[in-house]
């Protein structure tokens, strides 16, 4: 239960985290919160030589109304997510979504960035930013560029920031009051999803992300195309898994988890949350 | 005047360090001068199931930094130790020839640092040759692929063996208008204490050993530890700091403890030793793990005339505690409450090559429970009648003298239906069957299940009594030696409750020792629920014997005769009656006594048997029909435990017994893949219910003494689990079986529940 | 490394390696004993102590990480021998049995009413769901939050 051993460096600003992770390359890691990384390398999961904490650069917490959209620091924790003002009122669903993150221990310290960047499809917000449309901004030794969620996600706790990048920025679409549902299904409150859905709909326009539901987070298209189509929501939420490669674990068959989708997208598309 | 502190919420005497600085477990050991230097022991654990080590490679573990050891069985010349209950099952405590679980240990590492020995566990190289491994417990029992050669089969108990006979099969039931079959699998649980176990040993200059132990009963780990360590057992002190945790599974010292003594004397320090939560999960005894075939028969009109019971018990991969409890307390408890007039129950206990299983929390009892009601339930159903009417038809009618049942248990005093009606009208029995007929009819997407339980278990059924010293001292304060061994349940606070009820004496100036072999070598420690009718019973008796010690110290004093002389609780002081004014109080006889021994009486008190708590549960669900998930929406209690001491401590153990109750039923189990590896193997993906899964549990008091002690107790700290696994599971069942559905095994998962329902429509 | 951290009002400076964890630390190097260490896997909370005014899980954060801020444990809630109110809700309440999951209890349950003053029951029951007991079953944990939050 203890870390091998790393050499740990602190970043002061994001060139300088850059230009460290430039130097160490394969062998160093981001360290925000931890509470995605800690975890792995407490059981010698992931063992890194060299930790770059940055959750010292100051200025990459932030929640700002941009005009179109909310911009999130990457350094932003869970806890601030989701007592958000602006976010109640422009994001709502993603406020929710952070609230069901962990538990309160967890979201005291794990960050937005740092949850998107480990790209883990069981995570709660990077499908929930993908449901929304978000884009990801990614600073790098060339510069800044923007990601689309839906480009960012490329496998298996794989995400699209090349090895020197760092996530510093989060930007979401404002919702403009379209009603959302966040269902998270799980065994206990603290587990991660078994199945989770973020869905957003305004008119016949929509955005559904699953949880859990393959090796990277889904956008769940084919609901939204069907929904665009003029479907009822029932019958779109029929089309939940078309994108989806569930697997089969402890806690659910990949069967029983297509099932939950298309009753947890029809929820949430009801604009019912749990 | 101040009338009896008994029956009292007393707050709990203990609290205020636990709160404030905390309790002082094993671990927090810092500052103990045998300890201070003190190397750590890691262990490297066996990553296949079932298979012949061929080869350990050390040296490179043995080079790394801060390594002052790296030892193997054959290192230690470790000899076979054979079970004691199949003594042709035998091991050595660090596996040497062969591997029979995942998370068996091999090598033990001593290092400087506790991250020294975690880094070089990776670095010690163990090669197997891996052989077949037996999870399922029927292929485990008809394979010709054997955990222990010796034993023939991995049969390695059978309840034929005592003597016992075997059930007769389908014939048994060749007059019943009604038959009912059932496989229910009583799933396998991991006991997780909050502290997982931990251990120190260090060798004294006069060549004692001295062992700290988390454990539930110090005394019965002398004998173990002065075998491992080749020394009489006047030569072993065990200590018992505060343990965070037992639940049964700190009963009985595991290898990795017992090798701690001998670990110290080859590297000449002291050694400390402490797993972490992953090696727990495979290395502390599992509980449960209980496949049960099931027939019952009887009448259309509800009366039920024949049950049968076959019990095949997962041993794991060791012939511990695990295999007996089958056969000398599931059986015994087979007929429950129920005067049911033919009973037939085998057991046959078989080994795999998984964890070895413990007691836990109830111990073979709720087997026994969950089995009968499960099959009254399913009886209920098939005749289409009420299981509440059901089982009232059949319960063995109120009894204040013992009643033998036709397996051959003596239960004590019971009244079984009146908790039954108790719970009942508190749980709003009536209106929840309302409210679930309305759901019912609406098709509501949340459906009602109520289940009820009805239970007798028994406890006391470890030791036949328990030591008990009661020592004050020179300012009037009193010391209590227990062999009890709390790790919870409060003794510190009840102990003195009864002491104070004997001698006036405040409870805030008795203390208790209990856990330390030097200070208290005769006890049982706290298990099966005996410590408040064996071991709070002794301290009853003797604290009342040290009264009348005093008082003949009282007519020494005070120049009168023993008859005259009054003790008055309220200024804990003696007088001669009459004249009150003249007092001596109890620091004046210790201090009179202090040449002649002190002021002090010891005693082993026995009782003459076991007791049988008894109760009822009710159960409410709701379940969501669409994704099958349960929600636990209310829960009731009626537990009769006999004279209630505190009913603060009361209500504690009942509501976490519920709790484990509820858990089995709806969320834990331990798994393994088809080749031996453990998959619910932490705290993240074994579901250990937390608060946001359990409603608050509304308990209803009942107290039907018993004669066998004197303070008129039975054991609660059990009684909860029994009765609330079977109430929940059958409320599942309940709120689906209006779709078909007539079983489901624990636990009752979302998918499960839902799989049930599309199967059956 | 060397870190500066204040534990309990006394500020410490000590050099710890970077993969020391902040329960290692203040159990370890400062002799706080009272947070205990459950779990390897975040879950069960035992290690919850305050890392500037909130609750975190002391194992999932590195001392370094905790470089310059402020820690409460168990041991720093009684002031001059008075305790804290939850301790003492704890305490009428019969919240603990074995005492292990106790002070992280206590302190994730400070932090959950600084947070939400007058929470419902099932507020208490998900807000502690990081949190894990085995002897109380929750109960009178419960309680006892709900009678601190009332009492104040």
């Amino acid at each position: 239960m203890i870390p091998a051993p790393f050499d740990y460096k602190r970043a002061s600003s994001a060139a300088e985290a850059i230009s460290l992770v430039s130097e160490y390359g394969e062998d160093a890691k981001f360290l925000a919160g931890g509470h995605s990384l800690l975890p792995l390398m407490k059981l010698r999961l992931a063992q890194p030589a060299v930790l770059i904490d940055i959750a010292r650069i100051k200025d990459l917490s932030y929640i700002r109304d941009a005009g179109n959209h909310i911009a999130i620091g990457a350094m932003t924790r869970h806890m601030d997510v989701e007592k958000s003002p602006i976010l109640a009122e422009h994001a709502p669903l993603l406020s929710f979504a952070a609230s069901h993150v962990g538990d309160p221990q967890v979201r005291h310290r794990g960050t937005i960035g740092g949850s998107i960047a480990h790209a883990d499809s069981a995570s709660d917000l990077p499908a929930t930013t993908l449901a929304l449309g978000a884009t990801y901004v990614v600073q790098g030794p060339n510069g800044t560029r923007e990601i689309a969620a839906a480009d960012f996600y490329v496998g298996f706790l794989e995400s699209a920031l090349a090895p020197d990048e760092m996530l510093t920025e989060i930007r979401v679409p404002k919702m403009n009051g379209a009603t959302w549902g966040f269902q998270k299904f799980n065994r206990r409150a603290q587990d991660w999803a078994i199945v989770g859905v973020a869905a957003w709909k305004r008119g016949t326009e929509s955005g559904v992300g699953l949880v859990n539901m393959g090796s990277v987070p889904v956008l769940a298209t084919s609901v939204a195309k069907a929904i665009a189509g003029g479907a009822s929501i029932g019958d779109a939420a029929k089309l939940a898994g078309a994108e989806a490669e569930p697997q089969s674990d402890l806690n659910a068959s990949a069967q029983y988890r297509v099932h939950l989708a298309e009753v947890l997208v029809r929820r949430a598309l009801e604009s019912t949350s749990n | 005047m101040g009338g009896s502190i008994l029956g009292n919420r007393v707050l709990r005497k203990e609290d205020p360090k636990f709160l404030t600085t905390g309790g002082v477990y094993v671990d927090d050991l810092l500052d103990e001068p045998a300890l201070l230097g003190a190397l750590h022991v890691t262990y490297v654990r066996s990553t296949v199931a079932h298979g012949n080590i061929t080869a350990i490679d050390t040296s490179d573990a043995a080079s790394m930094p801060g390594i002052v050891a790296v030892i193997t069985g054959k290192d230690l010349g470790l000899e076979f130790v054979p079970s004691a209950y199949n003594p042709a099952a035998t091991r050595t405590l660090l596996a040497t020839d062969k591997v029979r679980f995942v998370g068996e240990p091999i090598v033990a590492i001593v290092s400087n640092t506790r991250e020294e020995g975690e880094d070089a566990i990776d670095a010690v190289i163990i090669d197997y040759d891996v052989l077949p491994a037996l999870i399922d417990l029927e292929e485990a029992m008809a394979s010709s692929t054997l955990l222990y050669e010796a034993c023939g089969s991995n049969v390695v108990f059978d309840s034929m063996v005592l003597g016992l006979p075997d059930n007769t099969g389908d014939a048994y039931f060749a007059d019943c208008e009604v038959v009912v079959k059932g496989r229910y699998l009583n799933q396998r649980v991991a006991p997780c204490p909050l502290e997982v176990r931990g251990a120190a040993a260090a060798w004294g200059t006069d060549g004692r050993l001295t062992q700290w132990l988390s454990t539930q009963h110090a005394q019965g780990a002398v004998a173990p530890l002065a075998a491992a360590n080749g020394v009489d057992p006047s030569m072993v002190h065990v200590k018992t700091p505060d343990v965070g945790g037992g639940f049964g599974a700190k009963i009985g010292a595991y290898p990795e403890e017992l090798l701690l003594g001998v670990i110290a004397k080859r590297v000449g320090t002291a050694v400390r030793w402490r797993e972490t939560r992953s090696e727990s999960m495979v290395g502390l005894g599992h509980g449960r793990a209980q496949l049960q075939y099931v027939t019952i028969g009887g009448k259309r009109d509800g009366t039920v005339t024949h049950y049968q019971l076959w019990a095949i018990q997962d041993s794991g991969s060791w012939v511990d505690m695990g295999t007996i409890l089958a056969p000398f307390m599931t059986r015994p408890m087979s007929s429950g409450v129920y005067a049911i007039p033919n009973i037939e129950c085998r057991t046959t206990s078989v080994v795999t090559n998984t964890t070895p299983t413990v007691a836990y929390r109830g111990a073979g009892r709720p087997e026994a429970t969950a089995a009968i009601e499960r099959a009254m339930d399913m009886f209920a159903l098939e005749i289409g009648m009420d299981a509440v009417e059901v089982r009232r038809k059949n319960l063995i009618p109120k009894f204040m003298t013992p009643h033998t049942t036709v397996v051959g248990q003596t239960y004590d005093v019971g009244d079984y239906e009146t908790s039954l009606n108790k719970v009942l009208d508190a749980a709003d029995y009536k209106g929840w069957r309302a409210k679930q007929k309305a759901a019912r009819d609406s098709r509501a997407a949340k459906q009602i299940g109520i289940g009820v339980s009805v239970y007798v278990e028994i406890t006391g059924g470890v030791g036949n009594g328990e030591s008990a010293k009661v020592e004050v001292l020179d300012n009037g304060h009193a010391l209590i030696y227990t062999g009890t061994s709390p790790h919870g349940q409060g003794h510190a606070t009840s102990w003195a409750m009864l002491a104070n009820e004997q001698t006036g004496i405040p409870i805030e100036n008795i203390e208790l020792v209990w856990g330390d072999t030097d200070l208290v070598p005769i006890g049982t420690g706290t298990m099966g629920s005996r410590s408040l009718q064996q071991g709070g019973n002794a301290v009853f008796a003797v604290a009342a014997e040290l009264v009348n010690k005093a008082k003949s110290v009282a007519a020494r004093l005070l120049e009168a005769s023993e008859e005259d002389i009054v003790l008055d609780k309220d200024s804990a002081s003696f007088h001669v009656a009459g004249t009150p004014a003249v007092a001596k109080t109890w620091a004046d006889l210790a201090m009179a006594e202090k040449q002649s021994g002190g002021l002090v009486h010891s005693d082993v008190i026995n009782v003459s048997g076991a007791t049988f708590p008894f109760g009822a549960h009710v159960a409410v669900v709701e379940v969501d029909v669409e994704t099958g998930k349960v929600t636990h929406i209310a829960h009731t209690a009626c537990d009769d435990a006999g004279k209630v001491l505190n009913p603060m401590l009361l209500e504690g153990q009942i509501h976490g017994g519920v709790a484990q109750g509820v858990a089995q039923a709806l969320l834990e189990e331990v798994c393994y893949d088809p080749d031996g590896n453990p998959i619910t193997s932490n705290l993240a993906d074994y579901a250990f219910i937390s608060a946001a899964e359990l409603p608050s549990v509304t308990v209803v008091h009942m107290e039907t003494p018993t004669p066998i002690n004197l303070i008129g107790a039975k054991g609660i700290g059990e009684s909860g689990t029994i009765g609330s696994t079977p109430a929940v599971q059958s409320a599942v069942i309940d709120a689906v079986s209006q779709f078909g559905v007539k079983h489901i095994d624990m636990p009752t998962t979302a998918e499960k529940v839902w799989a049930a329902i599309q199967s059956a429509r | 490394m060397k870190v500066t951290i204040t534990v309990n009002g006394t500020t410490h400076e000590s050099d710890v390696e970077p993969r020391t964890l902040l329960v290692q630390y203040v159990r370890e190097s400062l002799g706080l004993t009272g947070t205990n260490i459950g779990c390897d896997t975040s879950s069960c909370g035992a290690c919850s102590l305050h890392l500037n005014g909130e609750s975190v899980k002391s194992c999932t954060v590195l001392a370094v990480q905790a470089d310059g801020g402020s820690v409460t444990t168990i041991e720093g809630l009684a002031k001059d021998g008075v305790m804290h109110p939850m301790q003492q809700a704890f305490m009428e309440n019969h919240g603990l049995q074995c005492g292990y999951c106790t002070p992280g209890m206590v302190m994730a349950a400070i932090s959950l009413l600084d947070e939400n003053p007058s929470p419902t029951e099932e507020q208490v029951r998900i807000g502690l769901e990081g949190n894990l007991c085995r002897c109380t079953g929750y109960h009178n944990i419960v309680k006892s939050v709900l009678a601190c939050a009332n009492n104040k």
